[in-house]
């Protein structure tokens, strides 16, 4: 197979296959507790994909050239990443603040959260464990945020409507939001069969 | 006493972290598919909570305010990598299963919040009864959702056969959407449970 139908496929594989919200539970605090606002989620989405594939260039850095040739992996790893990506998105809220204040007023309030996002560091331990080189990380960096966008998306729009249905009252808010992403996940498993 | 008690209380149902504040979700509904895989979680999550809170709670006259979230993340992350090497080193094969969701103990949100909202402001004691309520609380839910979800979906507990072989199980359980289904049922059914309490008050 060609590198670049081997990239198409970790792209596929990671915005719908393996949908990083919906079959892996990443980033599921931010996916129930947003949701209720469509403008939220649609500025969430933005923050992520951004600090997302920044972080995963970062990390493939560090992991690569200064854990592995070290011998530093197995007991490093995961303070050197949290730190890492900690730092970056402070570092990325000044530098955004500074430079446009249009778009931190689109992305700039969600940015503080990200910071202790599960699906940031998720993406990438996930590049780490599948030994992805530079290229293949950052498009499954970009394969999952977009992913993580597109179950943002469904989810707010459903919740949107569910909020004029009759429920049960105790079932209103949360627990209904995780019937429904149960049943969206059950609906993504449907791509399974597209690449063998 | 009676002060401890109402700590873990707390923990265990008021102020649940999973079903009630609904944070640090990605490890429920993702390590529910068996009860090993819930079992393994529970220690490596009440390790590294009870023993950050310890840490937090000992040093909170020193940490200054401004950069205490980074020092939080630093001795968390600390004891998330003791922890991994530990269940790497005794529990192996159920090690390899869940891995992603061990390391991803470094972001928890409950761990974060807990050292923020009650370690950084209490004694030790204190935190160490906090501690164990949190885990308690977060041991029930997920030990409870990957039972039902290995009973249905696989016809053991455990690795016990709990139904004869001829049971033909219900895969759906074991696989990820039945993850949501079984929690939306759990905190509805809580939900449910206190609001008929509170009527009859």
């Amino acid at each position: 197979m060609s590198y670049l139908a081997n990239l198409g496929k970790i792209f596929v594989a990671s915005a719908f296959i393996n949908n990083i919200v919906l079959l892996q539970f990443l980033g599921l605090c931010s996916y129930i507790g947003l949701t209720d606002n469509m403008h939220a989620s649609i500025g969430m989405g933005y923050a992520v994909t951004f600090v997302t594939v920044l972080a995963a260039a970062v990390t493939w850095i560090i992991d690569r050239w200064i854990l592995i040739p070290f011998h530093l992996q197995p007991f490093l790893q995961i303070v050197s990443f949290i730190l890492v990506i900690g730092s970056l998105v402070g570092l990325v809220e000044i530098y955004i603040r500074k430079m446009s204040p249009h778009l931190y007023k689109a992305m700039g309030i969600y940015l503080p959260l990200i910071a202790t996002n599960c699906l940031i560091l998720g993406v990438t331990f996930i590049n780490s464990l599948q030994g992805f080189d530079f290229v293949e990380s950052i498009v499954e960096a970009v394969g999952a945020a977009i992913g993580y966008f597109i179950a943002m998306l469904i989810l707010a729009g459903i919740r949107e409507r569910l909020r004029n249905s009759e429920l049960p009252d105790f079932f209103k808010g949360k627990a209904i939001a995780y019937m429904v992403s149960g049943i969206v996940a059950l609906a993504f498993m449907g791509f399974q069969g597209m690449i063998k | 006493m009676k002060k401890y008690w109402r700590i873990v209380w707390n923990g265990i149902t008021p102020a649940n972290p999973i079903l009630i504040l609904a944070i640090g979700l990605c490890s429920v509904v993702a390590v529910t598919n068996s009860v090993q895989n819930a079992l393994l979680m529970t220690f490596v999550f009440s390790f590294v909570l009870i023993f950050s809170e310890i840490i937090i709670s000992l040093l909170r006259k020193v940490i200054p305010g401004d950069i205490r979230v980074p020092i939080f993340v630093v001795v968390i992350a600390t004891f998330t990598t003791i922890a991994t090497l530990l269940s790497r080193a005794y529990f192996n094969s159920i090690y390899e299963a869940i891995k992603l969701y061990i390391f991803l103990v470094v972001v928890n949100c409950i761990i974060i919040g807990r050292a923020e909202a009650f370690s950084y402001q209490n004694s030790i004691v204190d935190s160490i009864f906090d501690g164990i309520g949190m885990s308690i609380g977060y041991g029930w839910v997920i030990i409870v959702m990957a039972a039902v979800r290995e009973v249905f979906g696989n016809g053991t507990i455990a690795g016990f056969r709990v139904f004869p072989a001829s049971y033909s199980p219900a895969l759906v359980m074991i696989l990820p959407p039945a993850g949501f289904l079984i929690l939306g049922v759990l905190v509805g059914w809580l939900e449910f449970t206190l609001r008929k309490r509170k009527v009859k008050k």
